[in-house]
């Protein structure tokens, strides 16, 4: 009797184990189904909208400009954000808020990218921490699943001004 | 006696039954549990690579310990690279979220690290490139924690966690 418990619970802990696993490797090199929360990416996500991300682009290292992504947040690793990448290593972007007067840019750093929200007014972004390291990147966020009526691929930035090709 | 096509079949079934157990479990393992690198380059000599480029050390690294991003100054760490996302780089833990330190050779003499971020230095300063090029990094480029030289044998060691007592934080911020 005893046994035959033991050998059932092994053969339980043994499943779970391995459909575990399975899991964990489909979430960290394909992909996973998140949601969002917070205000900075409206109009193109509010939230909690539930959205697919992927995560190949991360490995391949083909993330572009206009992607929405998830990363790990850089003054606490344990949560993460989600916004729009404008300017890649190299690019041009301009470091003010809308309410400065002053345009003021700099350049992206190697290996960084800079991240804005949509929502510019209501968003804590690189305009406020600078540029993050690409390596902080999760995923590509590459389709809505929730609410039904906004099914689908995401919308371009509504503010395409800010993009800076030089 | 088993036709010689039914065997074959078995054996394609027990190979995928194996195959999809084996591939993720050890990939899951080697991604979240430990798994073994070779260091290159000069950067932490004396305690790593100390015959440069005629034996690289082979170390252990353990990613348990890291997954709540818990690090003690003195740590060994590996890291992704802050300026090359594809590469992973070795150094030590010199100071943590709202220390003072004072840096060798960043453009600032004192830097406050801000929250969520760590200062790194290789043991060997000058040969480095660390935080004094690139400032504090962020804890979630945190890969894992070597723990212990594996290759080559007569290097079998237990890294430990020492701070250089000139490398010590000006003001360590009490919690």
């Amino acid at each position: 009797m005893l046994r035959s418990i033991l050998g059932k619970t092994f053969r339980l802990l043994g499943y779970t184990l391995q459909y575990g696993c399975i899991a964990h490797c489909a979430f960290e090199y394909v992909g996973g189904v998140v949601m969002c929360s917070g205000p900075s990416m409206e109009p193109t996500i509010q939230s909690s909208d539930i959205v697919f991300a992927e995560n190949l682009s991360r490995h391949f290292y083909a993330i572009q400009r206009g992607d929405i992504i998830i990363a790990k947040s850089p003054s606490d690793p344990k949560s993460n954000i989600c916004k729009r990448v404008i300017g890649l290593e190299g690019d041009k972007v301009f470091t003010h808020s809308p309410s400065d007067y002053l345009k003021s840019h700099s350049y992206v750093p190697r290996g960084h990218v800079w991240l804005e929200g949509d929502n510019l007014q209501n968003s804590t972004d690189s305009r406020y921490y600078g540029p993050i390291p690409y390596g902080l990147i999760r995923g590509r966020i590459c389709l809505k699943i929730w609410p039904l009526n906004d099914f689908g691929f995401l919308r371009d930035s509504p503010n395409g001004h800010r993009f800076s090709d030089e | 006696m088993m036709p010689a096509q039914g065997f074959g079949r078995r054996y394609m079934k027990a190979f995928l039954k194996g195959f999809f157990v084996a591939v993720p479990v050890t990939v899951t393992f080697l991604d979240q549990v430990a798994c073994v690198a070779r260091v290159e380059g000069a950067s932490m000599q004396p305690s790593l690579n100390p015959g440069g480029s005629h034996s690289s050390d082979v170390v252990l690294l353990n990613h348990w310990k890291v997954r709540n991003y818990e690090v003690q100054r003195g740590d060994i760490v590996s890291l992704v690279s802050p300026k090359n996302p594809e590469q992973k780089i070795i150094k030590r833990v010199i100071a943590l979220e709202g220390d003072i330190i004072k840096t060798m050779g960043h453009k600032n003499r004192y830097v406050k690290v801000p929250r969520g971020h760590m200062w790194v230095e290789g043991d060997h300063h000058g040969h480095s490139f660390d935080s004094n090029a690139f400032g504090p990094v962020s804890l979630g480029l945190l890969h894992a924690h070597a723990t212990h030289i594996l290759w080559p044998p007569e290097r079998w060691q237990r890294l430990e966690s020492i701070l250089p007592p000139e490398r010590a934080p000006v003001q360590i911020e009490e919690k």
